[in-house]
């Protein structure tokens, strides 16, 4: 393979080491093997079911789904009229160097190794790492899942390996969190899926490490649809983490991806996004996961990139005593749309959510929560617990909240409780007056603002989203 | 699909219709029967509302209907004008049929309280600028446009500079018979550092007790102008027939420190929706939003409201308490706005669902919406049933069960009934919600 050609050199000026939100600027020259061209029809998605040799029920099930995708309108009656400015003729739905997931790191080709090189993420520290999926567009270039987590008995495979190799596990599940028709983009996403992770857990298994997943978008106009199915069998836990970051292009950028969770009777799972996109990025996200009996699912999702994200974590609350928390972290800075929030469908008794969110707005930037929460009829002791705190940096910024609580019955019981503020200019009076410049004190201040929700991160992502965070608050404020 | 029943875009609201409403007011100003008309080319090209409309969700589309209502003629006295008040108008099935005089001391000082019909011809400068000057925001474009084209009389409030009335001004609107429609309003103007206190009185014509309740469609609204530092109470009590479809507009105006409270009261209805506006104009204007709903057998109260800030150093507070027993069901659908330049804005939105039954379905969707950053606006929503222990400690003083809930739902509504000053309104709203408790 030819070496890359770096298109753009990043510009080295980075006020605090290794956290240059510049490195996504850069872009290889990529040979793509396979390249489904721009635009959508069924020529694409049969093209793409061609490629991943897959079996005829997919292909059904994705040209069913293109046909929802077309017929369904825009959301724009409660969402975003930006949406409208998504060209999908233009996007490219489907590219893959055309490898086989590489099982040990020598096997990954310098080329790739360079571009995780580039995203901060340093060779020796993937002994750290479970298993590292590393996305490079749509297909896994990279897959190391350590030997104890596959003696464990864990599946940890990309979709079209899942599919095919482990078509009795995945399945069944498959598209049942999440139906093809739940909204237009999870159809788009059903029509044209590749890449993401499927994973397996085995009853009782204890899952050590956190498993991780790293998306890049690399090629301009290109959208990337991941499609992440994680089944935690009876009694078993897991943590699953994603990073995404994405080289600046002067054109938009569609990432719409599907995550399905399952949590069996008393498994848990965990699953954190750190989302960093660059600021033209679409990044239209569904997730959702099934909780049975006595089983819990925390969705832990920060999201400081894109140019409009929606994403509405849910948990459908299926069994009883299950649990379902959302923690949700958005910085929205000029020219971005957080539009972010959860989802809690309760449908058993004795099951509990809570939802807790924090939102910064800085410049003209505009943080939205959306929320619901739902209790039909007939059910007894469900509790829930939102609340949604927003912090306004200038006095230009933007943010909304928008939940809907519905209850049914007398044996339950909801609160939610909103709050706006701005940082005390007390608070940076004292801290200038110890020494700190205005910018350094915003910036301690609004980490003070996520500090109890930026703790419950692993180690890594909480520093990192503390060093984001300061880059943010760079020029915020004077 | 919507689900809606009426076939045709007007329903009973036929142009025919239309043009003889216009014949009854025939001898009004030009200007406001040309508004008439074209308010209901609106109401007939517009849509009725839909599922989709973000407006509306959670609302029952099913009864929904604008067929089967009429003018009929009624020759009933109305009932239960009690409340002491410095004067009194009343209304039944849309005329005027009780007016008192206002008392010297106020006429003498400016005060005008009179039916909107006299002060179309009268006052007309006044009332061109203030009625119905809001543009419907929260959903109900077409039913708003439909109480501007059939709104033949009402009530008109006007205090002048400096003026004080301490007495309520009361307004009674009784609805009687079999498929009837009426559109009741209220417009009160208040100019600089004027105060006072209207009612209305919302009332179907008591039937006999074991009769099937009369089907009946009221559709009504009210204008609330406080000029600079003005001080309005409004308070409305809805008490319609079990079986009316009811529509309730409010648009609330406050300039500078103005201070507006308004309490709607819902008791009546099969189903009803009331969309209350208030637009903070000016600094230090103030608006208090209030409400209680007792909500039983399959009764539907949709509430939808907007608080919008649009200066620095203004306030808002709604506070709106449901009550929900049977298969009754609550919406509400608040928004606060602060526009980028009202810095400085106290805004607080709240909405509390006490739960009674198993069967009962509250649905709350409290929305904020802020462009300024030095603001405080906070929001909550609650939904639970009556505390086990307080109820348990009632009992354990040897306290019905019944009677237990009355005193402790009583306690839920105390925090909003206490803000009404005034003794004879406050015994007015306790009563009916005792009445529809024995229900």
């Amino acid at each position: 393979m030819k070496p890359p050609t770096e298109l753009e050199a990043a510009p080295v000026e980075n006020p605090v080491v290794g956290i240059d939100q510049t490195k996504g600027d850069f872009q290889y020259k990529v040979d793509y093997a396979f390249d489904a061209g721009t635009g959508l029809n069924e020529d694409t998605v049969r093209y793409i079911s061609s490629v991943k040799k897959e079996e005829p029920w997919i292909l059904d099930f994705r040209l069913k789904a293109l046909k929802t995708f077309l017929d369904k309108p825009m959301p724009t009656h409660w969402a975003t009229k930006d949406l409208e400015s998504i060209n999908f003729d233009k996007i490219r739905y489907y590219l893959s160097q055309g490898q086989k997931p590489k099982r040990t790191w020598d096997e990954v080709p310098d080329d790739i190794k360079k571009t995780f090189e580039r995203l901060g993420i340093p060779e020796q520290e993937r002994k750290f790492l479970a298993g590292v999926e590393a996305q490079f567009d749509s297909e896994a270039a990279y897959s190391n899942i350590k030997e104890i987590v596959a003696k464990q008995g864990v599946i940890f495979v990309n979709s079209t390996e899942g599919l095919r190799e482990h078509p009795e596990i995945f399945r069944k599940f498959f598209g049942k969190v999440i139906p093809t028709g739940d909204n237009k983009f999870s159809a788009l996403n059903s029509a044209v899926f590749s890449g993401g992770s499927f994973i397996y857990v085995p009853p009782g298994v204890k899952v050590a490490q956190p498993l991780q997943a790293y998306f890049r978008i690399n090629a301009e106009n290109f959208g990337q649809f991941e499609r992440t199915l994680i089944i935690a069998d009876e009694g078993s836990e897991v943590v699953y983490m994603e990073g995404c970051t994405a080289p600046k292009f002067s054109t938009s950028t569609l990432h719409s991806a599907v995550v399905e969770l399952v949590a069996l009777k008393g498994a848990k799972i965990q699953y954190i996004t750190v989302q960093n996109w660059a600021n033209n990025v679409f990044n239209l996200v569904t997730k959702r996961a099934i909780a049975h009996e006595e089983a819990e699912v925390k969705w832990i999702d920060c999201n400081i990139g894109s140019r409009l994200t929606m994403k509405y974590p849910g948990v459908v609350l299926k069994g009883r005593k299950a649990r379902g928390e959302v923690i949700s972290i958005a910085l929205a800075n000029d020219g971005q749309h957080q539009d972010t929030g959860a989802k809690m469908i309760h449908a058993a008794d004795d099951t509990t959510s809570v939802v807790v969110s924090k939102s910064i707005s800085v410049g003209q930037g505009r943080s939205t929560y959306r929320g619901q929460v739902h209790i039909p009829k007939h059910l007894k002791g469900c509790k829930n617990n939102t609340e949604c705190d927003a912090l306004l940096i200038n006095t230009n910024s933007r943010t909304d909240t928008y939940p809907a609580i519905s209850v049914r019955g007398d044996k339950n019981a909801t609160q939610h409780e909103a709050s706006v503020s701005k940082v005390s200019e007390d608070m940076i009076f004292y801290m200038q007056q110890r020494g700190l410049t205005e910018a350094q004190a915003m910036s301690l201040a609004v980490n003070g603002f996520i500090n109890d929700l930026a703790r419950q991160f692993p180690m890594e992502y909480s520093v990192e989203l503390k060093r984001l965070i300061d880059l943010e608050m760079e020029g915020s404020v004077g | 699909m919507s689900a809606v029943t009426t076939t045709s875009l007007t329903g009973s609201f036929t142009r025919e219709a239309f043009q003889a409403h216009l014949g009854r007011v025939a001898h009004l100003p030009a200007w406001w029967l040309a508004r008439k008309q074209a308010a209901y080319e609106r109401f007939s090209t517009l849509p009725m509302p839909k599922r989709t409309d973000e407006g509306w969700r959670f609302s029952n589309f099913g009864a929904l209907t604008l067929d089967g209502f009429g003018f009929p003629a009624t020759s009933v006295k109305p009932a239960q004008l009690a409340v002491s008040a410095a004067a009194t108008i009343a209304f039944v099935n849309n005329r005027v049929v009780h007016q008192d005089k206002l008392p010297e001391s106020l006429a003498r000082r400016g005060v005008i309280f009179d039916t909107l019909q006299n002060a179309l011809v009268k006052h007309a400068d006044l009332v061109k600028a203030h009625l119905l000057a809001q543009p419907s925001k929260l959903g109900s474009d077409k039913f708003a446009a439909l109480h501007e084209a059939f709104l033949e009389d009402g009530a008109f409030v006007y205090v002048p500079k400096g003026v004080e009335v301490t007495e309520v001004l009361a307004v009674h609107h009784q609805a009687d018979g079999q498929g009837t429609a009426v559109f009741p309003h209220t417009l009160v103007v208040t100019e600089d550092n004027a105060k006072v206190t209207v009612a209305d009185f919302f009332k179907s014509v008591a039937q006999t007790p074991d009769a099937k309740p009369q089907t009946q469609f009221a559709c009504g609204g009210n204008d609330l102008y406080a000029g600079h530092g003005a001080a309005v109470t409004y308070v409305a009590m809805q008490d319609w027939s079990r079986d009316t479809l009811s529509f309730q507009f409010n648009a609330t105006v406050a300039r500078r420190d103005a201070k507006v409270l308004s309490l709607n009261l819902h008791a009546g209805a099969r189903q009803a929706r009331h969309e209350s506006f208030s637009q903070l104009s000016a600094p230090g204007a103030h608006s208090e939003m209030l409400a209680l709903t007792v909500a039983h057998g399959t009764q539907e109260f949709d509430q939808r409201t907007l608080q919008i800030h649009q200066a620095p150093n203004t306030g808002s507070n709604l506070l709106y308490k449901n009550a929900l027993l049977d298969q009754a069901k609550t919406i509400f659908s608040g928004l606060i706005v602060v526009d980028p330049d009202a810095q400085k804005t106290d805004a607080y939105q709240s909405n509390r669902n006490l739960m009674l039954s198993d069967e009962a379905e509250a649905h709350s969707l409290p929305g904020l919406e802020i462009q300024a950053n030095d603001v405080r606006c906070t929001h909550g929503a609650t939904s639970a049933r009556i505390d086990r222990e307080q109820e348990f400690y009632l009992e354990a003083r040897g306290i019905k069960p019944a009677q237990a809930q009355e005193l402790l739902v009583f306690g839920f509504f105390e925090e909003v009934l206490g803000k009404i000053e005034n003794e004879a309104l406050h015994d007015s709203l306790t009563e009916i919600i005792r009445q529809k408790f024995k229900e």
